[in-house]
């Protein structure tokens, strides 16, 4: 399958995979985020991103997935009124962005392309510079919500070092505890788990979950699409300043099709390929392999995969090997682009 | 799909009452700003460096004020070992073309550009902290350590110069006397004129630093500011352009200096330095307000 058949093939199937809601109304408080036909060109002449329909529901945990350069972080900056869209429009709470940002973003956590503080001033001082800058926060209870969010990153050990002190995974929590600071209904978290341990990045998957627990609507961003799926209720997925795809993550999945795989002898490579052919099976690809062992992969689709393996034992197949293999969101992202997930453009 | 219809649609919170703006919420802000520029490592350096220029000129003149050299230096130098208040008169005179403007150059060119290249604007205006709001702390920031440079050379010129030399009532350059509580008002009103004059480049700095976000470069474009501008006042065949030029009048702070100052010439001077704040804030602020900030 050369790349650009296969993108032809998804620039086909994608009009049916991408879920634009049609309700007419984008300010509608549903949406946690919404946007419409969102464009940022830049003076380059480079579309970074291209009309984009974001939709995450309240409540939602929304995985905003794609490779690196993709077009992520461009329309974070244009849903926090950072980059002004060239194009389209955005609605943070169902309030059009940039112009309600004084309302809206003081109920918005955001950790922008990684963390950014003073270097000479410690964690906690730079918590206590943001809590200054806040217009609407009340400066009586500053302290104690800096050291809640210490706290609940587990930073409050070092919250008296100076930053430039702390290492890149010190930082990603910090950044984390800056958008804590007060009790959010929307967190925007581009890439939180960037330069985090395994353990670390547990512990962002943890927190996200309990704040998605207590109605804190989540979104996300990630280029390593693993770290992040588990935790989505919602999943939306970006290559080349598109949005591919975006909806419930369970009903996405479930979309795809379930493959088998079969390992057998090569010699029955063609007896294989035709009882799998038989048994209903469709999309039947022989992949011969090494001199011991050949595969063949096929879609299953509503055959029931034993009676497979029954019909291959009594056409006397060789069965070294059967596999079902449960579809994944890397495995329609592949689909849908041609690519691999982590390919930086 | 459920996307058109989130089953997690909010009962209650539709309408979450908007944040109210604290009481004192600017205070805060500018205190928080003036804190990280006056407190930065570097600015302490600098403020050091300039305050050690009268220090350093006053045991120089202490020391060698006995020989031939006594009274031989160039204007206000000349006078300083007869009388103290002089050293602070000397000491900006010696700053004002290039160090001066450099150490504000500094301060006002990394305004802006040093919070974008650490990354740390980003996170400031989705705090959020409105861009005007954010401009204006920045830019009383920024006056505030020019302030602070020319107070940092008066006041340790004041000292010395009184430790060194004690101070007498002030012999103008006119001849006449004046008592020592008015020569220190004289000059006093020195120091206020030279800081003044000090506005138009900060505004300058201020435009560089929101263009950029390499600080160092809004830097250096300011001072160059500073010094093309003392170049051009030095080509007779711009005349006609020398009354507006930022640097033309920082000189002129002598005139306080005499029984009757021509206050028409100070006043200029003033009203250059306002019209370029006025137009390079403008552009700032026309700047800042519009541009992505995508560092």
């Amino acid at each position: 399958m050369t790349l650009a058949a296969s993108r032809d093939e998804a620039a086909g199937t994608a009009p049916a995979a991408l879920v634009v809601p049609d309700d007419e109304n984008a300010s509608d408080a549903a949406w946690a985020v919404r946007t419409r036909g969102l464009t940022k060109r830049f003076r380059s002449g480079q579309v970074a991103v291209d009309g984009i329909d974001l939709a995450v529901p309240r409540g939602a945990v929304y995985g905003f997935l794609g490779p690196n350069g993709s077009g992520k972080t461009t329309t974070i900056r244009m849903l926090l009124g950072l980059v002004q869209p060239t194009a389209g429009a955005a609605w943070l709470l169902g309030r059009r962005m940039p112009d309600a940002a004084a309302a809206v973003l003081p109920r918005v956590g955001a950790l922008v392309e990684g963390p950014a503080f003073q270097p000479y001033l410690t964690g906690r001082a730079n918590l206590a510079r943001l809590e200054a800058a806040d217009a609407t926060a009340d400066p009586r209870t500053a302290r104690r919500r800096a050291d809640a969010a210490l706290e609940r990153v587990g930073l409050a050990a070092a919250a008296g070092k100076p930053y430039r002190q702390y290492s890149l995974g010190m930082k990603q929590r910090l950044g984390l505890a800056a958008a804590l600071l007060r009790p959010r209904d929307l967190l925007v978290l581009d890439e939180p788990t960037n330069g985090l341990d395994p353990q670390g990045t547990r512990e962002v998957r943890h927190l996200v979950r309990e704040l998605a627990a207590a109605g804190t609507t989540v979104l996300v961003s990630s280029h390593l699409l693993t770290e992040i799926e588990q935790v989505c209720s919602h999943v939306g997925i970006m290559s080349r300043g598109r949005l591919l795809v975006q909806g419930e993550r369970e009903t996405l999945v479930a979309r795809e099709a379930v493959r088998v795989r079969l390992t057998t002898r090569p010699a029955d490579l063609g007896s294989a390929v035709a009882v799998l052919g038989r048994a209903g099976l469709r999309d039947v690809v022989p992949e011969p392999g090494g001199a011991d062992e050949a595969v063949v992969t096929a879609v299953l689709d509503e055959v029931d995969p034993a009676a497979v393996t029954a019909a291959l034992v009594r056409a006397d197949v060789p069965v070294l090997g059967f596999g079902v293999d449960r579809p994944s969101l890397e495995q329609m992202f592949v689909e849908l682009t041609g690519e691999g997930f982590d390919v930086a453009r | 799909m459920s996307l058109a219809e989130p089953a997690t649609a909010p009962a209650v919170d539709v309408g979450a009452e908007p944040p109210r703006r604290q009481p004192g919420a600017f205070g805060r802000l500018l205190r928080s700003e003036l804190r990280l520029v006056l407190g930065r490592r570097r600015s302490v350096v600098l403020l050091t460096g300039l305050a050690l220029v009268p220090l350093l000129l006053g045991i120089v003149l202490f020391v060698t004020r006995d020989t031939a050299l006594a009274g031989q230096g160039p204007g206000f130098i000349a006078q300083v070992t007869g009388n103290g208040l002089f050293l602070v008169v000397a000491a900006l005179f010696l700053c004002m073309p290039f160090l001066l403007p450099l150490c504000i150059g500094i301060a006002s060119g990394d305004a802006v550009a040093g919070e974008a290249s650490t990354g740390t604007l980003r996170y400031l205006l989705v705090v959020p902290v409105g861009r005007s709001r954010l401009l204006l702390a920045k830019a009383i920031g920024a006056l505030a350590f020019a302030a602070a440079a020319v107070a940092a050379i008066a006041v340790v010129g004041l000292a010395a110069g009184a430790a060194l030399f004690g101070v007498q009532d002030i012999t103008l350059l006119s001849g006449t006397t004046v008592p020592v509580g008015e020569s220190v008002l004289r000059v006093l009103a020195v120091a206020v004129y030279v800081g003044l004059s000090m506005t138009g480049l900060v505004a300058v700095g201020l435009f560089f630093s929101t263009l950029t976000e390499v600080p160092v470069g809004a830097m250096a474009a300011t001072v160059c500011v500073a010094i093309v501008s003392a170049v051009l006042d030095q080509l007779p065949q711009l005349s006609a352009i020398h009354p507006g030029l930022l640097t033309h009048h920082w000189l002129d702070f002598a005139e306080l200096l005499r029984v009757q100052p021509d206050w028409a010439v100070l006043g200029q001077g003033l009203a250059i330095q306002l019209a370029w704040v006025a137009v390079f804030s403008s552009l700032a602020w026309a700047r800042f307000t519009t541009a992505d900030v995508s560092s």
